[in-house]
């Protein structure tokens, strides 16, 4: 049944049938689809469960590792989560049905050997076409496309003597031009794939070749090669990392291409390869790796090197991916693993599914309807043949015999049918889908040629990525954006401070100049040139000498876990985890407290110009529940102090009580800045006396390894602290967030904010700041929920009151109203009373559609996860849509997606999410739209995008403008162009009935085959590309404009009925005018005028007129394109007929230009052209009326904005002055950053951080030798300080050199590479406890047991096989 | 500087067209335009349908129906199909001059010259002199492309084959004296037609052009006996036959037959007895069509028209009927101006 890896730590539990399998998924909670893989991951990251499923036998399988004896099953998550949070050093064993062929087996340096594998080389192709298969398979694709099949089974029908009403070119040209078209597209995309592809196809690369470096091509590159890489390298392939220049073989990526993510990574190799320094060493590592067949998940690898017949385990930390580069590290050697299209890059860059708008769907249903239309038209007519055929045509045979094989009425019916269905197939125009995709090609070059929307700061454009959704942007009813990168700039500047009770920052001068920016140079050589304080007051006093500024830039000075790096005197460069760290000790060491160096157990400053040596005694790390960070310092004099940083709310309550009105004092400046939406820190320090530290140390050595005792002892030292004072760091907004979220939500556009970047340990506090700083929250809003329940109870119970605070408010203000204004009470009373009779849930959604007050909402990720699930999200989503502002803290990836599928689902509202790092790819990928915000390092959410730009601002102008003119000039195109074919094609059906439904049509074939392509088709294109109704300016000062998109009132199915029927009556007008005239008219020389030829004429021309008259109406914006087309149409027609009807064609081909000279003979007539003027009044008479009645009874937002333009355009010109200048200034009021003060009281605290740095630092593995060189000749006055590091490297490189991979190590990598953590719920523990019962109670208990005392024993227990 | 090279590589150009600012005209349905534009159209179309209905008006018609279904008609006799070289003749009366020129239609209905394959059932390349499809006529010809003896039919064809024969004489009934009215069979067909369209191979006799060629089966003579007379008039390019050979539009049509432009008759027909002698070949009753003639003259715009002229006139009065509605609507309910 099945196999297992044979070095596999897996123990299968319990083989389930089907009904057994369901039940656990019920206990699971998770209604997961059977059949496809489901696995749960345990909060410790130790343990893996995964479910297999596979037809009628389903597989439970649990993978446990050694020395956790508590399996614990989280959450039932798809697969992708699990890889995101599942920890990296498990070493997970692909579990398959034939596992022999799916592992990979890799020999360093034997190509022979690896070639029987035929693994794929590292040469990739995007590319879909070469020179020689380009037709057939283009071909191919376009044939698979439903409308060109159809339109190529018509030609075939065409061809069928007895069918073709119509001449087979007047299909084939049409379909050629289209499929050309399409094809020369295709052919220039896969072109520039191919050139990219071949760029990176020759990069160069050193590969180890019998036992010397060579350069070789990327494509060259082999599975089971050695390459070596040097820094700032990009990665060529998927390596194992096998030695490094740094010591224990660490290397530091950037992963940025990969994930998003800009910070460094460090990897290390396997503690056995990392002496194979040199060459000539590696040349004669023969080691084998055994691992998993290529995948896409980018954090998770599993393998097995052996070698010198040992194995050692490999995970993700010991690889270097394809699209990484090498930073920090001079050179490092790698053996390829999987290369080219099996890298994890590659797999990851799948197609992207393939988005439609919502005008695609309607179109689709539409042009359905049009095909059942068609036949219906088609049958009527049939139905009519047969019986004129049986009535008529059977007595008319002697004129005109019926075809051979036609022996009956009936059988002619079913030829008219197909020749009908040919004639009337231009309803449906082969010109459509194509115009379609060109207007929106036109649309998104003018994305990427705005102006507007070029950051001149990054240097980058608009770019629109994606060509088929513009219109979609004008029917934008949710956006979800991420907060990091997107609203806010991720650069911390250290804006204000408070010291001793001062509040020292940027003065708020509302009229006066700019504050001057202080110049740090005079004073301080080793001043940071970029940084920005603009109050002089701090300078001043720190140059004074004031101890308590001297003593709060010291804290900051030391108080960090920043790293530093010094390549020449002076030019310091600080590596920091987060933004909000650089901010600090940047500001500290341009105010004179220069943070230089630091070794394990040492920090060197520069105090004043004067080196100063700091003895590290301890980091008290931060934690999520501490919300602060201590270091403790011996002075050079031997003082030993302790400094801590902290949220306001922890570090308050742990001062000394001693300087109660500082306290004070410092409490209501952080209450100001937290009002201003800042960041902020309190800082205090303690001094220690040598006994204290001694006591402390020793419990602290005590405490070492159990977390709990740990942080008792940290709480016991961080007590009676003193104040210093506090800090106010700004997360920048991005320029003009406020206003464009402002403006969006006048357009009724609701901005959700969903964070939870991994960098920045975004809090519920730090979440709602920004919530204010960019307006989405004011104090104006009647109330903010803040649902932050743990359980599912819980939630339920915070969604209800929100709901139910919210009804009654409603409730109370409509009735306030009904008091006040008694007319309009109607429809309040209505809402009230039917309030007065709900349930308490389901509230009706009508009723939570009508909330009036501003209310907002905030939801951790924690209650997300529960507010997600299945019979909450209905709840959920009507109380989250009912609030003006929506924001979701710390909400992973994956929750992001769920959240905008919700939306998606539930309000059937278009959807665009905004983000810029790999986090918000998914939920790029779910939403409608999805918009990366480029310019940054990372470009995964880019290229998973459909717009980039570079600020979130431009935002306004994508779907204001753009969006909006997108929407209105595609519905116009719409509109007229099912139209016009109406109208062209219905005359047919109508001269059926005069013709013996013979399927003959009105007009000739040319014009039949040119009317879509050439006469009518660049007017309406020229429509589509540049109408507009208002200038950019009036949509950017009137959101309101950009209404009717979102509620879809420019093309629906009601206005395709409306432009149908206006189709088929100008159809009618075309046929009977023509028709009643010229039955019996004579021209002046007294020959008819009914003959076939010139009704023909006459009817065409009249047909071509009038459809040109009535693009004219519809066009509103006239520029020198509409009128080369337009009038260029109507030449191009007489121009076309009278060549087509000329003698000299006819002379060549008599058969096909019978029309000789009709066209003349016709339009000399004036009672041919008073036909076509009467046709024409009398189509569109009737709409210019309709219409102008409508512009008066009933106008438009937009019409009403359009006629105040002329009219004041009009003022201007006769007052003569110009038009520009006066509107011009629309929207650009920056305010810069506003809050209101004096509001709710909110804590600003804000602490970007990670755990786990400190121990990083003190164990001094992340130290490199240079650095610690470079740190010496910082401070080299300082004897002692060398001592110390000696010592130091004595103590500590040893142990880590000495081969096995050592715990500390491992955990600390294991908290570099797992950043996110994982929040473990009681109740989702107990949950897994339940179902680990239940297997338990399978009879599979003492495999558990066994599994967690011997990991390594390859057991296989199989039940119920 | 090179920042600023830089730069320019990516801005976008600021141009008019690439940032959308293209100079425009903006029209609006404005009430100054659009209410005097109903106004004058509906005047201008009151003006045009007065002139085209008092035109109409001028013109006299006079329609005969020969078909001969009645019995009391003179050619029921000769609606008997079997009947060969019947001849039938009617007679009318006119009180007044009848203008000249006078045309004289004949006329067919229900016949549906119209209908699909009717209409492509004819080799142009044929008519066009062209021999080589005298030996092998267009495929769309059939049934009518060769004969029983897998003879070349020519000209081949639906449309040729059903060609009109019934000839009609006119005569003048002066103190009982038949005076012959003489009819112009001159340009009676599109000028086009006759130049350009039609042409006989040039080939002296023409009949030889015709060697190994059948006659099509309804007619009685080869196409180069339709006017042995005249070779201006034979062969394709007899009028007749050019006018039979420009098929309708719709199935009641009619078509030009003689004009009377000569002699006596030059300005019209001048009251009095007149009898019409028809040389009845051409069956219709089969499928229950009708013939008729039709004399009648024409004026600037043509022949008798009054569905134009009454067309005009609605139209018109419409167009000011609503332009009144929308003066009351826009009084009523026009944009507030600008402050």
């Amino acid at each position: 049944m099945m196999r297992t890896a044979a070095c596999a730590n897996v123990r299968v539990l319990a083989i389930f049938h089907l009904p057994l399998l369901t039940e656990t998924l019920i206990n699971l909670r998770a209604p997961g689809s059977l059949g496809c893989d489901i696995a749960a991951s345990s909060s410790s990251s130790s343990s893996f469960v995964s479910l297999i499923t596979s037809h009628r036998t389903c597989i439970f399988v649990a993978h446990l590792q050694n020395g956790d004896q508590k399996a614990s099953v989280q959450q039932m998550k798809p697969v992708m989560e699990v890889s995101a949070c599942a920890c990296q050093h498990t070493d997970v064993d692909f579990l398959t049905t034939d596992n022999k062929k799916e592992e990979r087996r890799v020999r360093a340096n034997d190509r022979d050997s690896n070639e029987n594998f035929q693994y794929a080389s590292n040469c990739i192709t995007t590319s879909k076409y070469n020179v020689l298969t380009f037709l057939p398979i283009n071909l191919f694709e376009q044939f698979q496309e439903v409308a060109n099949t159809y339109f190529l089974f018509l030609l075939i029908l065409q061809l069928i003597p007895q069918i073709s009403s119509l001449s087979w070119f007047t299909t084939i040209v049409p379909l050629a031009l289209v499929l050309s078209i399409t094809a020369v597209k295709d052919a220039t995309d896969d072109f520039f794939r191919h050139k990219s592809d071949n760029q990176v196809n020759n990069r160069q690369s050193q590969v180890l070749m019998r036992g010397s470096l060579q350069n070789e091509k990327w494509m060259n590159v082999r599975v089971g090669d050695i390459i070596k890489l040097e820094n700032n390298q990009f990665v060529a392939a998927d390596l194992l990392l096998l030695s490094s220049s740094e010591p224990h073989g660490l290397c530091y990526i950037e992963t940025a291409e990969l994930d998003g993510e800009t910070n460094m990574k460090v990897r290390q190799s396997v503690s056995v390869t990392t002496d194979l320094g040199d060459p000539d060493n590696l040349a004669q590592f023969n080691g084998e790796v055994v691992c998993e067949p290529p995948n896409n998940k980018l954090d998770r690898f599993s393998g097995t090197l052996y070698w010198r017949h040992k194995k050692h385990p490999l995970s993700n930390q010991n690889m270097l991916l394809r699209g990484c580069v090498l930073r920090n590290t001079e050179a490092c050697y790698g053996l390829v693993i999987f290369a080219g299209p099996d890298t994890k890059l590659m797999q990851n860059s799948g197609r992207t599914k393939f988005k439609r708008t919502s005008i695609d769907h309607l179109m689709n249903t539409l042009v359905l309807w049009i095909f059942g239309f068609l036949v219906c038209m088609g049958v009527i007519l049939a139905v009519g043949n047969a019986a004129w055929e049986r009535e008529v045509g059977s007595l008319f045979q002697s004129y005109l015999p019926w075809d051979p094989p036609v022996d009956g009425f009936l059988f002619s019916a079913l030829l008219a049918f197909w020749s009908y269905v040919i004639i009337l197939n231009t309803v449906v125009p082969i010109s459509l889908y194509v115009s379609v995709e060109v207007i929106r090609l036109g649309h998104s070059y003018f994305i990427n040629w705005d102006q507007r929307m070029f950051c001149s700061q990054c240097n980058t454009a608009a770019e629109a990525r994606t060509t088929t959704l513009s219109e979609e942007l004008g029917q934008v009813e949710y956006i979800f954006s991420d907060k990091t990168g997107t609203l806010t700039q991720n650069i911390m500047s250290f804006n204000k401070c408070s010291i001793n009770g001062h509040s020292y920052g940027e003065v708020a001068d509302p009229l006066g100049a700019q504050p001057k920016r202080l110049d740090f140079t005079p004073f301080n050589p080793l001043a940071d040139p970029d940084f920005c304080f603009y109050d002089d007051t701090l300078l001043e006093s720190v140059k004074v000498g004031d101890p308590h500024a001297e003593e709060f830039f010291r804290l900051l000075s030391l108080c960090h876990t920043v790293m530093s790096e010094e390549k020449n005197e002076g030019e310091l460069v600080y590596k920091a985890q987060s933004p909000d760290e650089r901010a600090l000790v940047t500001a500290a060491r341009n105010f004179g407290f220069v943070f230089r160096s630091r070794t394990p157990g040492t920090i060197t400053t520069t105090e004043m110009g004067r080196p100063v040596t700091y003895t590290l005694l301890a980091i008290l790390d931060f934690n999520n529940t501490r919300k602060r960070m201590s270091v403790i310092v011996r002075n050079p004099e031997g003082g030993i102090r302790l400094y801590c940083k902290g949220a306001d709310t922890v570090l308050l309550e742990r001062l000394c009580p001693c300087k109660q009105d500082l306290i004070n004092i410092t409490s209501d400046h952080l209450n100001e800045y937290a009002a201003d939406g800042l960041r902020t820190l309190a800082l205090a320090y303690r001094d220690l006396s040598e006994e204290q530290w001694e006591t402390w140390s020793e419990s602290h050595r005590h405490a070492e390894k159990e977390e709990d005792l740990l942080s008792a002892a940290y709480e016991q030292i961080e007590q009676d602290m003193m104040l210093l004072g506090a800090t106010a760091i700004e997360d920048k907004l991005q320029e003009g967030v406020p206003e464009t979220i402002a403006l969006l939500s006048l357009a009724n556009i609701k901005t959700w904010v969903l964070t939870g970047d991994k960098q920045v340990l975004s809090r519920t506090e730090t979440a709602v700041n920004i919530g204010y700083s960019c307006k989405m929250l004011t104090d104006d809003m009647t109330e903010v929920f803040i649902i932050s329940g743990c359980s599912v109870q819980r939630v339920k119970q915070e969604l209800r009151r929100a709901r139910e605070r919210m009804i009654a408010h409603s409730q109370t203000k409509d009735s306030e109203k009904k008091e006040v204004v008694e007319g309009c009470a109607a429809a309040c009373l209505k809402i009230f009373r039917r309030g007065g009779k709900l349930p308490p849930f389901p509230f009706s959604s009508n009723l939570m559609d009508n909330i009036s007050g501003d209310f907002a909402l905030v939801i951790n990720g924690h209650s997300l996860a529960h507010a997600l699930e299945a019979d909450m999200e209905k709840e959920f989503v009507t109380t989250a849509c009912a609030c003006k502002a929506m924001i979701c803290c710390r909400v992973t990836p994956l929750q992001k997606a769920q959240v905008v599928e919700l939306v998606k689902k539930h309000k059937r509202a278009v959807t665009l999410a905004i983000g810029d790092g790999a986090n918000d790819v998914s939920m790029i990928k779910s939403a409608h739209i999805g918009v990366g915000i480029s310019g940054q390092e990372g470009i995964q959410a880019v290229l998973a995008s459909d717009y980039s730009f570079s600020q979130f601002r431009f935002l306004q102008r994508l779907l204001l403008v753009h969006g909006r003119w997108s929407y209105l000039r595609m519905c116009r195109f719409l509109c007229y162009f099912f139209y016009k074919n109406f109208a062209f094609t219905m005359v047919h059906f109508w001269f059926g009935f005069f013709c013996g439904f013979s399927a003959q049509t009105v007009y000739d074939q040319f014009f039949i085959t040119l009317y879509n392509i050439v006469y009518t088709s660049l007017p309406v294109l020229a429509m589509g590309i540049f109408d507009q109704d208002v200038p950019d300016q009036r949509s950017l000062e009137n959101p309101k404009l950009y209404e009717p998109g979102q509620l879809n009132l420019l093309f629906n199915k009601r206005e395709f009925f409306i432009c149908i029927a206006q189709g088929i009556y100008t159809s009618v007008v075309l046929f009977f005018v023509p028709y009643a005239v010229l039955a019996n008219a004579s021209q002046s020389s007294g020959e008819p005028l009914a003959d076939y030829q010139t009704f023909a004429v006459t009817t065409a021309t009249a047909l071509v007129i009038v459809v040109s008259v009535q693009i004219s109406l519809d066009t509103s914006f006239w520029t020198i394109f509409n009128h080369v087309f337009v009038w260029g149409s109507l030449g191009c027609y007489f121009t076309i007929m009278f060549v087509v009807h000329s003698q000299t064609l006819f002379r060549s081909f008599p058969n096909h230009f019978h029309f000789v000279a009709s066209a003349q003979s016709t339009l000399l007539q004036p009672v041919v052209w008073l036909t076509i003027a009467l046709a024409t009044a009398i189509c569109i008479v009737p709409v210019l009326a309709f219409r102008f009645l409508k512009l008066d009874l009933k106008p438009q937002l937009s019409d009403t904005v359009r006629y105040t333009q002329l009219v004041r355009q009009k003022k201007l010109r006769s007052a003569g002055g110009s038009v520009a200048s006066t509107w011009r200034s629309a929207g650009s009021c920056s305010e810069g950053r506003l809050g209101a003060r004096g509001g709710s009281r909110r804590s600003g605290y804000a602490f970007a951080h990670q755990e786990g740095f400190g121990e990083l630092i003190t164990s001094g593995k992340n130290m490199r030798l240079s650095s610690l060189a470079l740190a010496s000749f910082a401070s080299r006055h300082s004897s002692s300080w060398i001592d110390t590091l000696r010592r130091k490297k004595h103590a500590h490189t040893p142990p880590s050199t000495s081969g096995e991979c050592t715990p500390a190590l491992s955990h600390s990598s294991s908290v570099l590479g797992c950043s996110q953590e994982a929040p473990i719920e009681e109740e989702t523990v107990r949950d897994s406890q339940i179902i680990l019962m239940t297997i338990t109670s399978m009879g599979a208990s003492e495999e558990v047991a066994n599994s967690a005392g011997s990991p390594s024993c390859q057991e296989n227990h199989t039940n119920g096989v | 500087m090179v920042k600023d090279e830089n730069e320019s590589a990516n801005r976008p150009d600021n141009t008019a067209f690439t940032q959308q600012r293209l100079p425009a005209w903006q029209p609006m349905l404005s009430a100054g335009i659009v209410i005097p534009g109903f106004v004058l159209i509906g005047l201008a179309f009151i003006g045009i349908g007065v002139a085209l209905f008092i035109t109409s008006r001028s013109i006299q018609v006079l329609e005969l129906d020969y078909t001969g279904m009645e019995q009391d008609s003179p050619c029921f006799r000769c609606s008997n199909a079997d009947l060969r070289d019947c001849v039938c003749s009617i007679r009318f009366s006119i009180n007044s001059l009848f203008e000249g020129p006078v045309f004289f239609y004949y006329g067919l209905s229900n016949y549906f010259q119209n209908y699909r394959r009717y209409g492509v059932s004819r080799d142009d390349n044929q008519l066009y002199g062209d021999l080589t499809y005298f030996k092998k006529p267009f495929d769309q010809c059939e049934p009518y492309r060769y004969d029983s003896n897998n003879q070349p039919i020519v000209p081949c064809g639906s449309v040729a084959n059903s060609m009109f024969n019934d000839t009609f004489t006119l005569f003048q009934n002066v103190n009982d004296q038949q005076v012959v009215v003489p009819l112009d069979g001159k340009g009676i067909a599109w000028w086009t037609d006759y130049n350009i369209k039609f042409r006989n191979p040039s080939i002296t006799p023409l009949r030889n052009a015709f060697n190994g060629t059948a006659k099509p089966l309804f007619w009685s003579r080869p196409a180069y006996e339709l006017d042995p007379s005249d070779p201006a008039n034979n062969g394709f390019i007899n009028q007749d036959f050019l006018v039979w050979m420009r098929t309708a539009a719709l199935p009641d049509f009619r078509k030009l037959y003689r004009r009377i432009t000569e002699g006596n008759y030059a300005n019209g027909l001048p009251a009095g007895n007149y009898t019409l002698e028809i040389a009845y070949n051409y069956p219709v009753l089969s499928f229950n069509g009708r013939k008729k003639v039709v004399f009648s003259n024409v004026s600037w715009m043509g022949g008798k028209n009054e569905f134009l002229g009454i067309a005009y006139l609605v139209i018109g009065s419409l167009c000011v009927v609503m332009s009144v509605v929308m003066l009351i609507v826009y009084a009523k309910f026009k944009f507030p101006e600008e402050d």
